[in-house]
C-alpha cells in the first residue's frame, strides 16, 4: 500500500501539487486521471521518487520515503516496476536483454535461472517468440509487453504506468489494460496508472483520483465515477458524446 | 551566472559517476564495448588526418626554406616537433571533440528523450555511472591512439619530404633524431590523458541534461563540440604554460 499525505511539489513559482493526500491499495488497479497540466505526470514521478516533493510524505508499507537511508532508498527502487509512456526499452539491446537487465543488474542469478525467469514473463506478457528482436523491429504493443514484462520481472511490490495506452489501437489497448490488472491481482501489486483513457477508467479503475490544477478534485471507483455529481469530472471523463450515453443508459437502468 | 552553474551542476555530474559502481561483469563489457565504438572506431579518422597533416607539415616547411644555409634537416626536426608537440595531441583531440564527442552527446541524449535514462534511474541503477564511467575508462587509451598520430603523422612528413623531393630519407631522419626530448613524448601523453577525459565528461554533460526533443539532441550535439573544442584549447594553454613554460 501506498499513502501519500499532503504533498506539495513546485517548480520555481509553477506551484503544480498543492497538498495531495491519498491511498493506493494492494492489489488494486488505481487509475490518476486529470486534463494535460493537471499535475499527474509529476504526480507519478514524486510516487517513484524521481521528484523530491517540499512538503507532505509518501509511505510504502510504512516506509516513510523522506526518512529512509540513500541505501533504504535503492532497495525500495528494486521494489518498483515502472512503464514508461514510450516503453523507454533499451534500444541497443533485444528484448531478451531488456527484460533481463535489472536481474543482471541486481541479483546473482545464473544465466540460466535468468533465463528462464525472462522466458516465463516473456509467456506472461504473450510474447514467447521475440526474445532475439530488437526494440526497432517490433510494434508498439509489443513494446509495450516488454516494457511491463521488464516491470515485473524483478517481482516489484509496486507497478507504475504512465499513460500505458498511448498510441495503441483500441483493441491492443484492452488487451495492455486486461494485462496490467491481471499481473496486480495475480501478484498482489499496488499499481498505479496515469491514463488519459476513458476506457481503461470504465473497465479498470478499482480506484481513481482525479486531479484538477494539482488538487485531488475526486477520488472513487469506476462504479462511483458514473454516479458522480462533481462537474470537474463529468466534464472530463464524459466529455465525448458515446460516454455521455454510456452514463445516460447506466442512470436509467438504476432507475 | 549560467556558466558558474554549469560547471557546478558538470562537477557534481563527475563526482556521482564515480558513486555506487555498476556490478563488474556488466562494466567489463560496457568498458570493451566503448573502446571499440570511441577508440578502435575512431582509428581510421585518426591515421587518415595525421598522415595527411605530416605531410603538409614537412612540405609548407620544406617551402618556407629558401636560404640554403639553413640545412635540409630542418623538415623532419619541424614535423617531428609539430607532430609530436601539437598536431598528434591537439589536433587529433580537436577531431575527437567532433566524431566521438557528438556521438556521445547523441546517445545520452536521446536515452533522455525517450525516457531510458528515467528508467535506469526507476530501476535504482546509478545512471550516470552505468553510461559515462565505461566511456571515461575507455577514453584512458587515447593516449594509445595519439601515439600512433604521432607515427603516421611523422610517416606522412616522411613519405611527403622524400617522395616530393625536399629532402632526403636520410636528412630527414637526421632531423628527426636533432635535440630531441623525451619529455615532448611524455607532455604529449599527459596532455592527451587531460584531453580524453574532457572528451569523455563534456559530452557526456550536454546529452544528460539535455531538455526537449529530437531537435535538442541535435543542437546539444553543436554545443557540446564547440564546449568540448573551447575546454581542450584553454587546458592546452594551461597545461603548455605549466609542463613546458
Amino acid at each position: 500500500m501506498i499513502e501519500v499525505n499532503n504533498i506539495h511539489k513546485s517548480f520555481g513559482d509553477n506551484h503544480v501539487l498543492k497538498g495531495i493526500s491519498t491511498t493506493f491499495e494492494k492489489g488494486k488497479t488505481n487509475l490518476i486521471i486529470g486534463s494535460s497540466g493537471s499535475g499527474k505526470t509529476v504526480f507519478v514521478k514524486c510516487l517513484l521518487g524521481l521528484f523530491k516533493p517540499e512538503e507532505g510524505t509518501i509511505s510504502y508499507d510504512g516506509r516513510i520515503y523522506s526518512e529512509l537511508t540513500l541505501a533504504e532508498r535503492r532497495n525500495l527502487r528494486q521494489e518498483m516496476g515502472m512503464v514508461f509512456q514510450g516503453s523507454a526499452l533499451f534500444d541497443s539491446m533485444t528484448v531478451e536483454g531488456n527484460v533481463m537487465f535489472p536481474l543482471e543488474m541486481f541479483t546473482k542469478q545464473s544465466r540460466s535461472e535468468m533465463l528462464e525467469r525472462v522466458n516465463f514473463v516473456l509467456q506472461r506478457v504473450n510474447l514467447p517468440d521475440a526474445n532475439n528482436r530488437f526494440p526497432a523491429e517490433i510494434s508498439g504493443g509489443m513494446k509495450k509487453r516488454v516494457a511491463i514484462a521488464r516491470a515485473i520481472v524483478m517481482k516489484p511490490k509496486y507497478l507504475f504506468c504512465d499513460e500505458p495506452n498511448s498510441g495503441l489501437d483500441p483493441k491492443t489497448a484492452i488487451i495492455i489494460d486486461n494485462l496490467i490488472q491481471e499481473i496486480t491481482q495475480e501478484y498482489d501489486i499496488t499499481t498505479v496508472i496515469n491514463s488519459h483513457d476513458m476506457n481503461s477508467v470504465m473497465e479498470i479503475g478499482e480506484k481513481i483520483i482525479f486531479l484538477k490544477d494539482g488538487h485531488k478534485e475526486w477520488e472513487g471507483s469506476n462504479k462511483e465515477i458514473f454516479k458522480t455529481d462533481n462537474a470537474a469530472v463529468t466534464n472530463f471523463v464524459y466529455s465525448s458524446e458515446l460516454f455521455k450515453k454510456v452514463r445516460q443508459m447506466y442512470i436509467e437502468e438504476r432507475n | 551566472m549560467n556558466y558558474v552553474s554549469s560547471i557546478g551542476s558538470y562537477s557534481i555530474m563527475v563526482r556521482e559517476v564515480f558513486k555506487k559502481p555498476t556490478k563488474w561483469p556488466i562494466m567489463k563489457s560496457l568498458i570493451l564495448k566503448e573502446i571499440d565504438e570511441l577508440i578502435y572506431g575512431s582509428m581510421g579518422i585518426i591515421i587518415f588526418i595525421s598522415f595527411f597533416i605530416g605531410g603538409v607539415v614537412a612540405i609548407q616547411t620544406a617551402l618556407n626554406i629558401s636560404n640554403p644555409l639553413i640545412p635540409r634537416n630542418l623538415i623532419g626536426f619541424a614535423t617531428r616537433q609539430s607532430v609530436i608537440l601539437e598536431f598528434a595531441p591537439t589536433f587529433t583531440s580537436i577531431i575527437m571533440a567532433g566524431k566521438v564527442g557528438s556521438y556521445i552527446t547523441s546517445s545520452i541524449g536521446t536515452m533522455r528523450v525517450t525516457e531510458q535514462i528515467d528508467a535506469l534511474e526507476v530501476m535504482g541503477v546509478n545512471s550516470l555511472n552505468y553510461l559515462v564511467f565505461p566511456k571515461i575508462i575507455a577514453m584512458f587509451l587515447y593516449p594509445f591512439a595519439v601515439a600512433i598520430a604521432m607515427y603516421v603523422g611523422i610517416f606522412g612528413g616522411w613519405i611527403a619530404g622524400v617522395f616530393g623531393g625536399f629532402s632526403s630519407s636520410a636528412d630527414f631522419v637526421e632531423g628527426l633524431q636533432l635535440d630531441f626530448i623525451p619529455f615532448h613524448v611524455t607532455y604529449s601523453f599527459i596532455k592527451s590523458v587531460v584531453f580524453a577525459f574532457v572528451i569523455a565528461t563534456v559530452p557526456s554533460y550536454h546529452g544528460y541534461y539535455m531538455k526537449g526533443g529530437a531537435l535538442e539532441v541535435g543542437k546539444a550535439s553543436t554545443t557540446a563540440f564547440v564546449w568540448t573544442s573551447v575546454v581542450i584549447i584553454i587546458l592546452n594553454y594551461i597545461l603548455t604554460q605549466l609542463l613546458l613554460g
